[in-house]
């Protein structure tokens, strides 16, 4: 079976899912290319060889400095038709998946997408995915060639990198096809951990609001205090999530309330995540909230409320207050990592 | 110019969902048009022009397409064939492109950016690509200027300015600002509305073949968790007890 991985990367940095789909394609079997195509992006090629690839595929082109859609896929369908490999991964990042569903309608096959476990089933990919939010699973195959897969991140585990090692470099001419639409420009989100990667993620929903001791300034508006109150709530949370390395979340009722930025967001109409260690603060455990973070491995809770649904789902509980228990969690956790 | 909407309709988001013969039932949880689909409605009503709600699907496809003309979409057409049962995205792109196209004169396309039933979040730039247009997906806003448009699109990284020619597919994401209600108004007309039936002849295609075949549907394996509540003295010690039961996972 001939494997490509497609190595998906924001201005030649790498998403993370790309080296997990290596391992991906390894543990399937078969021989492994890794397909790198943008501008200024040799060292992908390196690191693909470290984390496993047996080839690299490097595609090369002015066209491909910024990433459009349109134009990958044509590089990247018109590469598949030649080589005709039998199966093509991708890491579901926003790119990855819309590039798999050109690729696709191109190719004339169809995508598995946001795929969390694989197998053989005699020369097909029998994938399992979340659908309805997670709350139900589908099995699932690709009845044309190339099957095509895209594999949801932290899903796969990624394999340890091996420094020095090396394979067949074969760098390939891309068609880069019309240009359909340019990139003007780009605001980084601001700093931090981002949610998608994160192993710890620290979240706050509309508790974060509720601390009568604090008076807020004088001459805000009922409202203007409420989020004023919530955003020293959230302060709190930033804090521990810097002690642990982690990024901060939130519910949809913070973020709707103006709390925190939607990029905050973790559900069903937010991020879906699953670190190894998820704490909700102040966070009732609505279905639409568990949907998007009911996988983290090891999932607290704190909150004022015994009987709040979260603790359901959680394997530690504290029935208090977050104002009072988040600042000593962080002593406490300050002083155990150093 | 004409500016068409793609909606659809899905059980609602707080339906509890249970695998029954290797099929998803949601009881008897009402369907709904899909949350994300409601941006995207939004989204074309902010534009000028007449815009006009699509949906491939059965009867309960109305209850979508009422929705978007409560809201205020002028006209509503449903796709509906028996041979379009079991559609994949791509399936779906092919039949979404082929009406766009006898719709006519169409310069903007709206989706959502995902169907919360199947999650696939394809179909947006699958029909982009099967009509050759560009795809401005996961857009923040949206500016058109003559026959130019400008999107700020969210991606994982930050926020990217593209600029493309018309006509163009979009998607939305939920920073574009809040979808609005359907008013009295136009709940009345909407519940009147004669809503036209297509089906492949009218639109003079064969049904796509599809590709994605689904084996099978499970629930997920129960999570086997037993909470153990940290409870007693001040907060300084349940503190340290937490901290204590997180250093034992290994996590960290
Ligand atoms: C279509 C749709 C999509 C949705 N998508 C999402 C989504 O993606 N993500 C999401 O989160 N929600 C989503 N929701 C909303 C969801 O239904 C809930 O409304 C939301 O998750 C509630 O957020 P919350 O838990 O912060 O607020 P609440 O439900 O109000 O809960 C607040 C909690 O804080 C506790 N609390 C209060 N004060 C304190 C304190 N001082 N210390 C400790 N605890 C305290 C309370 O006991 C309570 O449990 C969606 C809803 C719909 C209809
Ligand atoms: N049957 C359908 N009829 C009309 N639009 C659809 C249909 N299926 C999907 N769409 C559109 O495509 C978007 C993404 O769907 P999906 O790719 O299935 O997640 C939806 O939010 C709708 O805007």
């Amino acid at each position: 079976m001939k494997i490509w991985v497609y190595i998906d990367h924001f201005k030649a940095d790498a998403v993370s899912a790309s080296w997990e789909a290596i391992g991906a394609a390894k543990a399937l079997g078969g021989d492994v290319a890794a397909v790198v195509l943008g501008f200024g992006v040799e060292n992908l090629a390196n690191s693909a060889f470290e984390y496993g690839a047996d080839e690299v595929l490097l595609g090369q082109d002015a066209a491909l400095e910024d990433f459009r859609v349109e134009n990958y896929a044509t590089a990247l369908s018109a590469l598949a038709s030649d080589a005709t490999p039998d199966l093509l991964l991708f890491p579901t990042t926003s790119r990855g998946r819309e590039l798999a569903g050109m690729v696709a309608m191109d190719l004339e096959s169809g995508v598995l997408v946001d795929v969390v476990a694989m197998e053989m089933d005699g020369d097909k990919v029998l994938a399992t995915r979340p659908i309805y939010a997670g709350k139900l699973l589908q099995k699932t195959v690709c009845n044309a060639t190339p099957q095509i897969v895209t594999l949801r991140g932290r899903a796969f585990e990624k394999p340890e990198a091996e420094s020095g090692r090396s394979g067949t470099l074969t760098q390939v001419q891309v068609t880069s096809g019309d240009e359909k639409s340019t990139v003007e420009g780009y605001a980084e989100a601001g700093g931090g951990v981002s949610l998608t990667d994160a192993s710890v993620i620290v979240s706050g929903g509309r508790g974060t609001s509720n601390n009568p001791n604090l008076t807020a300034p004088d001459g805000m508006s009922e409202d203007e205090a409420e989020i004023w109150r919530a955003q020293q709530g959230f302060a709190l949370i930033a804090e521990l999530a810097e002690t642990l390395g982690a990024a901060v979340g939130a519910s949809r009722a913070a973020v709707d309330a103006n709390y925190i930025p939607y990029a905050n967001q973790v559900g069903q109409t937010g991020k879906v995540v699953s670190p190894d260690l998820y704490i909700a603060n102040g966070i009732s455990g609505a279905i639409q909230h568990l949907a998007g973070m009911r996988n983290s491995k090891v999932i607290v809770a704190i909150n004022k409320d015994a009987d709040a649904p979260i603790f359901k789902f959680a394997r530690y509980g504290v029935v208090g207050d977050l104002h009072e228990i988040v600042p000593a969690l962080n002593e406490a956790m300050k002083a155990r990592l150093g | 110019m004409k500016i068409v909407v793609c909606i659809k309709e899905v059980p609602d988001s707080a339906a509890t969902l249970v695998a029954e013969d290797g099929q998803a039932s949601w009881g008897d949880a009402p369907l709904v048009i899909n949350p994300w689909d409601e941006y995207a409605v939004e989204a074309a009503l902010n534009q000028e022009g007449d815009v006009i709600a699509l949906s491939i699907g059965g009867e309960d496809s109305k209850i979508a397409l009422k929705h978007a003309l409560a809201m205020g979409c002028k006209e509503a057409i449903q796709v509906s064939d028996d041979a379009l049962s079991n559609m994949d995205t791509q399936a779906t792109a092919k039949v979404l492109s082929a009406a766009i196209q006898k719709i006519g004169d169409v310069d903007m396309a709206f989706f959502g950016r995902q169907a919360i039933d199947g999650d696939a979040g394809l179909t947006p730039a699958q029909t982009a690509r099967v009509l050759g247009w560009s795809a401005l997906t996961l857009a923040v806003s949206i500016a058109v200027d003559g026959d130019t448009v400008k999107v700020e699109r969210s991606i994982e990284e930050g926020r990217e300015t593209v600029s493309a020619k018309l006509p163009a597919v979009f998607s939305l994401v939920k920073d574009y600002g809040e979808p609005r209600y359907p008013s009295f108004m136009g709940i009345r007309k909407a519940s009147r509305a004669k809503i036209p039936a297509w089906d492949l002849a009218e639109l003079g295609i064969e049904a796509p073949a599809t590709t994605v075949e689904v084996v099978g549907i499970e629930n997920p394996p129960k999570r086997d968790v037993r909470v153990e509540m940290i409870d007693g003295g001040s907060p300084a010690e349940i503190a340290e007890k937490l901290a204590e039961r997180i250093m034992a996972e290994k996590i960290l």
